[in-house]
């Protein structure tokens, strides 16, 4: 404690300005030299409580003359003023403080392990597919899908295969029993386009993403139980160029801006001209190259036909390709396995980032 | 299509400069897609050589090897070993003297073997890539060269035609005249616009007539009313002689087409067919009764084909026969395969040599119906030039004459009742609006004149007509393709089609991909499982013979009889996948899959399957038919179901934070709720019983509209036991499509109310039977409009709840819209609900 005025001593004259003056010193030492919150509550009581010596002289300014009251009064009214403020901001620092001090003593180590439940992820191809659909959407394509269990005249005859067509040879079709029930588990996203036109009628610009099936046993490269991305446009002027066009920009937008595309003459009944479609792939394995990628071309006048429209009215272009190669020749996947068993590292891997 | 390109460049010009694998470059670009480039396979110095003396040697091991002089033209004789025994001294062999590399990367060399210097090494024909014959090695005279021409020393690479190429390629099924090396010289000759030689123009093939054997075609059951065989040519050659030998550029031709030397008469009869396209069969004349006739088969007839297999013939086979005395007798499968009573034998000097033509679809069905796809087959099915068999079948016989001697018969039969094809008009601005590219007519004419159609033109529009060997040319679009082809495809330009602006994603596909991510977010991995099951899955799962999921489609031909079924659940296969993880080191499972099950339903509630109708290419069913069609595709809604499984951490691992616990039934009922949720489905759960699940803990959720969106719960303790699946792992399975079906039902006050919320509490005691879901639901009634949140926060079974009874905490949350609500009136809101409740189930308030 400082010397000076206490309650014990002679009390504080409300015009004494040099002891007020020393009175309100004191009590600002005392609050810088508290420590604890504890420490200020101390100082505040002994120097703003009722027996404080400032708090006598604000009393005693009562009983002076009536000439001298104003000054005490603004004497002792601008020493308290002072105290407080003093006392108000060394709480704030000292609040400051034992607030900091608490954080620090809650500190935990946020590194602990916190996987509390796994991480999920999508399937790879199931993004993939929803990757090319919103190309297409972004295209102002519409997304169709159709069932997987198909009758066998949109998998095969509104496609312009007859019965004894050769091409109805080169699938391996699963058929569903009995056969006469002309269901199939269709062999390509194909049925789509006819249920597309029948549904729509022309002009349609749509891409189908789907399951498709064919009796192959599953080994590296082939799997029973795969996924195609097919696509159709019908409309009043397209061409083979627009073909070529739309799957230039496809190709583009799947591997980059330095691929391409080139189309090869080849066979297929539902359409005509037919061709096999090639990409260039900048990142292929062992330097870039033309890779095969699908099938496409204009579609057959027979299935326009089928799907009830007039083929000298409407014409157009339908193209498919497999998924599961698409991803892995993006992704570098060399065997299918990984791709059906479901094992929770693939998808690890390739389903957490679309 | 396997073919020498030397074969290739007899008939047309093939550029210079271009390798094969620039050739086969080219021709994928029109089409002849390349599945193979063989050879040349043997480099260095491989002469003729004449074998001096061959000294045979027996050693230790028990080998005799003979030890030879022979003279490969370098002044010196040679010293090689040689392990094979068919030749002598005097016979000109083939050696390979050191610094050849033999196919394989098989370098020679000189190297010391059974005690001598081996200075190089007498070859076979499988050493040299010239088959598969190991037997001994190549005796220059037996592979049909004259001896007497050889020089010792003399290239034997080109004396043997090694420094050829072979190139296969892949032949379109629409593309018959592909399959012979006429068809593909007109191809390479258009492609690189330089001249063709049709080796048919050089031919005097006998004119039609039937001065020759008597050949009777008949066709009692024409399929789409074709007639099986429609062009039949008949020629003889008598009197060769059946040892003569095939020449060895023919041999060696057809072995580079991949087919195996048999004998003169059988070898030019393929030769032929390579060439021309044309396939040809040689009967022994002397074996052959008194006239042919063509046929189908009678029902239980029989025949033993070439291939020495006894095969029961279907009446819609086609038959070669002949007759004698009136009884008929089977000799050929027509247009696939000849039976063997009649085969060409080593004693055969005189044949008939059939070239015909026959219906693709009656060939296609019996090649199919026989498992029997030949080289003829293959080729009438893709179709054959039908004018062609008077030109090969002389072809055949003139060669046969050349190297087997013998006489063509003047007397020759040549039938065709062929109908030409109908001209075809086009205009090149349509094909140039079709294809994208500006042909000019002129330009467009000339493009279908180098594939061999006859045009004329007339300003923009051109009358083609397609060539015979062309039945796939029909329409307008079959020209416009071939003007494309040939023109090539890489002068079409790329643009970008202007769609007409879609509507984006359909509301249900953007709710399935919320909901799959969602599901990935709450830390599900998405699997794709093959849909194939079996009854004894239904039988693993519990799902009983009477359960209506019981009725899966059955494949005809399934993968694995083991699975023969299509799922009706997801979970069927799914459980599959998490019992591999597991087998696979991972301790917390979490999967799931979303994609379609089939039932045996029809989708429209029309037909059953079995009677989806079928129509011909490019026909339009009528609305009925459409119909029919369509109600035969059995319903296959889309489902989404779940697995956790694993260790005790499935709900919450078990690390530093705690002791985590294992998932149970409120994890997948709870997911379920979540995906309801997001799709803003006001969803009810109560008890259910229903298999795979536990009787007690299945929750069934039923929507707004009172249908059944699906299950969640334990697994039944059987099931994971007979799975292999820890015990107590749960799942779910929902039918989501039920989602998307129901009534938006929320409601909106027009803008919200800001007046502070009253909070009430009651606790109500009630039968166990009681589910809580029911009591709420009653609170929330009773409580009336009011209510803006009900939560069940305690369940109490005990002493105070009495036997058989429980207590459920529940808090009210009121607000009302106006005002503050008042203390009084937030008590009178929870009373009404709590006598509601008493009302219908009794309940008590507790104290």
């Amino acid at each position: 404690m400082t010397t000076g005025h206490t309650a014990q001593d002679t009390p504080l004259d409300p015009r004494d300005e040099t002891g007020v003056d020393a009175a309100v010193r004191e009590a600002e030492q005392a609050f810088a030299a508290a420590r604890t919150l504890d420490e200020l509550k101390s100082a505040r009581i002994a120097h703003t409580g009722d027996r404080s010596p400032l708090a006598l002289a604000n009393r005693a300014i009562g009983s002076l003359d009536k000439t001298e009251k104003a000054a005490a009064g603004k004497l002792l009214g601008q020493a308290r003023g002072r105290v407080k403020k003093a006392h108000d901001s060394r709480l704030t620092e000292l609040e400051a403080e034992a607030e900091a001090a608490v954080l620090a003593e809650e500190t935990i180590d946020v590194t602990l392990p916190a996987d509390r439940r796994p991480l999920g992820a999508r399937h790879p191809l199931q993004l993939l597919q929803e990757q090319v659909a919103d190309y297409f959407v972004g295209q102002g394509w519409e997304v169709a899908e159709g069932p997987e269990v198909e009758a066998a005249w949109l998998n095969f005859d509104s496609l312009n295969f007859g019965p004894d067509h050769p091409a109805r040879q080169m699938q391996d079709t699963f058929f569903v029993d009995p056969p006469e029930s002309n269901l199939v588990l269709r062999t390509h996203t194909s049925p789509v386009q006819s249920r597309s036109l029948l549904e729509r009628g022309a002009p349609v610009y749509v891409v189908c993403p789907g399951k498709t099936f064919r009796t192959d046993e599953l080994d590296a490269t082939h799997t029973p139980v795969f996924h195609q991305i097919e696509g159709i446009a019908i409309d009043r002027h397209l061409s083979m160029a627009h073909l070529k066009g739309t799957l230039e920009a496809f190709a583009k937008a799947m591997f980059g801006p330095e691929s391409a595309i080139r189309l090869r003459p080849s066979f297929f009944p539902f359409t005509e001209p037919s061709a096999e479609l090639d990409f260039w792939f900048p990142q292929k394995v062992g330097g870039p190259g033309w890779i095969e990628w699908g099938g496409c071309g204009m579609v057959h006048p027979n299935v326009i036909r089928a799907a009830g429209l007039d083929p000298d009215e409407f014409r157009g272009f339908a193209f498919g390709m497999g998924i599961e190669r698409t991803l892995m020749l993006r992704e570098g996947i060399n065997d299918m396995h990984d791709m059906v068993e479901g094992d929770l590292r693939f998808s690890a891997r390739f389903g957490r980032k679309a | 299509m396997r073919f020498p390109l030397t074969w290739l460049a007899e008939l047309t010009d093939l550029p210079a400069d271009r390798t094969g694998e620039d050739i086969a470059a080219d021709l994928a670009g029109i089409g002849l897609e390349e599945e193979g480039l063989f050879g040349p396979e043997v480099t260095g110095p491989v002469v003729a050589g004449r074998v001096l003396s061959a000294e045979p040697e027996k050693h230790s091991n028990g080998k005799t090897v003979n030890w030879c002089q022979v003279d490969t033209g370098d002044g010196e004789p040679r010293g090689i070993v040689c392990g094979a025994h068919n030749f002598s001294a005097g016979d000109m062999v083939v050696v390979a003297l050191p610094g050849a590399v033999l196919p394989g990367g098989f370098a020679i060399s000189a190297r010391k073997t059974y005690g001598h210097v081996s200075d190089g090494m007498i070859c076979s024909a499988k050493e040299l890539g010239l088959g598969e014959d190991h037997s001994g090695i190549i005796v220059l005279a037996e592979l049909g060269l004259d001896a007497d021409d050889l020089q010792p020393g003399q290239d034997a690479i080109a004396l043997l035609g090694l420094d050829q190429v072979a190139l296969d390629v892949n032949v379109t099924p629409d593309r018959g005249y592909q399959l012979s090396l006429r068809g593909l010289a007109r191809e390479a000759a258009a492609l690189y616009r330089r001249p063709f030689t049709d080796p048919v123009a050089r031919l005097a093939p006998p004119a039609a007539g039937e001065n020759g054997f008597p050949v009777v075609l008949r066709d009692e059951a024409p399929i789409h009313g074709a007639a099986g065989c429609d062009a039949f040519a008949a020629l003889e050659v008598t009197g060769f002689d059946p040892a003569a030998r095939t020449p060895y550029w023919m041999r060696r031709r057809l072995q580079q087409a991949g087919m195996r030397p048999i004998s003169l008469a059988v070898d030019v009869t393929n030769y032929v067919m390579l060439e021309l396209g044309q396939p040809l069969h040689a009967y022994d004349r002397a074996l052959l009764g008194e006239r042919i006739v063509v046929r189908r088969a009678r029902q239980g007839e029989t025949l033993v084909t070439l291939d020495d297999v006894p095969r029961r013939l279907h009446p819609e086979d086609l038959l070669i026969t002949d007759e004698t005395d009136g009884t008929s007798r089977i000799i050929g499968l027509a247009g696939v395969m000849g039976g063997a009573e009649l085969e060409v034998g080593d004693s055969t000097s005189s044949v008939l040599i059939e070239a015909a033509h026959f219906d693709p679809i009656s060939i296609a069905r019996t090649a199919r119906r026989h498992k029997l796809s030949t080289e003829a087959s293959r080729r009438f099915e893709r179709g054959v030039d039908p004018l062609l068999g008077a030109a090969a079948a002389q072809r055949c016989a003139e060669l046969l004459t050349e190297y087997g001697g013998g006489t063509i018969e003047p007397a020759a039969t040549v039938i065709s009742r062929v109908q030409a094809p109908a001209p075809l008009r086009i205009s090149a601005a349509a094909a140039s609006r079709y294809i994208g590219v500006d042909y000019e007519p002129e330009r467009a004419a000339e493009l279908l004149e180098r594939i061999g159609a006859g045009v004329s033109a007339e300003g923009d529009s051109l009358t083609v007509t397609p060539p015979s060997w062309r039945p796939d040319l029909n329409a307008e679009v079959d020209l416009y393709e071939e003007i494309a082809r040939i023109g090539g495809y890489a002068e079409i330009p790329s643009v970008i089609p202007a769609a007409p602006g879609g509507r984006g994603l359909t509301d249900e596909q953007r709710a399935r991909r919320r909901v799959a991510n969602l599901l990935a977010a709450d830390g599900y991995t998405e699997v794709l499982t093959y849909p194939f099951t079996s009854a004894a899955r239904f039988e693993e799962l519990g799902i009983g013979e009477d359960d209506p999921r019981r009725a899966a489609l059955r494949l005809a031909n399934p993968m694995s009889e083991d699975q023969p079924l299509l799922r009706t659940e997801l979970l069927l296969t799914l459980v599959d996948a998490a019992v591999r993880n597991l087998g696979r080191g991972f301790k917390e499972v979490r999967l799931f899959e979303a994609g379609l099950v089939a039932c045996t339903g029809s989708a429209t509630g029309g037909a059953a399957p079995g009677r989806g109708p079928s129509f011909p290419p490019g026909y339009h069913p009528s609305d009925e038919e459409l119909a029919a069609i369509l109600g035969s595709v059995p319903a296959q809604p889309y489902h989404v179901a779940g697995i956790i499984a694993g260790g005790p951490g499935t709900g919450e691992r078990a690390g530093v934070w705690g002791r985590g616990r294992p998932a149970e039934a409120g994890d997948v009922i709870d997911t379920v709720r979540r995906i309801a949720g997001i799709q803003a489905a006001g969803v009810r759960t109560r008890a259910a019983q229903r298999a795979p699940f536990h009787p007690g803990r299945t929750a069934e959720f039923v929507l707004a509209d009172g249908s059944v969106l699906g299950h969640a719960g334990e697994l039944h303790p059987k099931v994971c036991q007979r799975l292999g699946l820890p015990a107590r792992s749960v799942a779910f399975e929902i039918e989501f499509d039920a989602l998307l079906r129901q009534p938006d039902e929320r409601s909106w006050p027009g803008v919200l109310s800001t007046y502070p919320v009253s909070r009430q509490d009651a606790a109500l005691i009630v039968d166990d039977a009681v589910p809580a879901e029911d009591l709420a639901e009653t609170l929330r009634e009773g409580a009336g409009a009011l209510l803006e949140d009900l939560e069940l926060f305690d369940v109490y079974t005990g002493d105070q709840a009495g036997e058989g009874r429980k207590s459920l905490a529940f808090r009210f949350t009121f607000r009302a819209p106006d005002r503050t609500l008042t203390a009084d009136e937030a008590s009178a809101l929870r009373q009404a609900a709590v006598e509601l409740a008493a009302e219908r189930h009794s309940a008590q308030l507790r104290g």
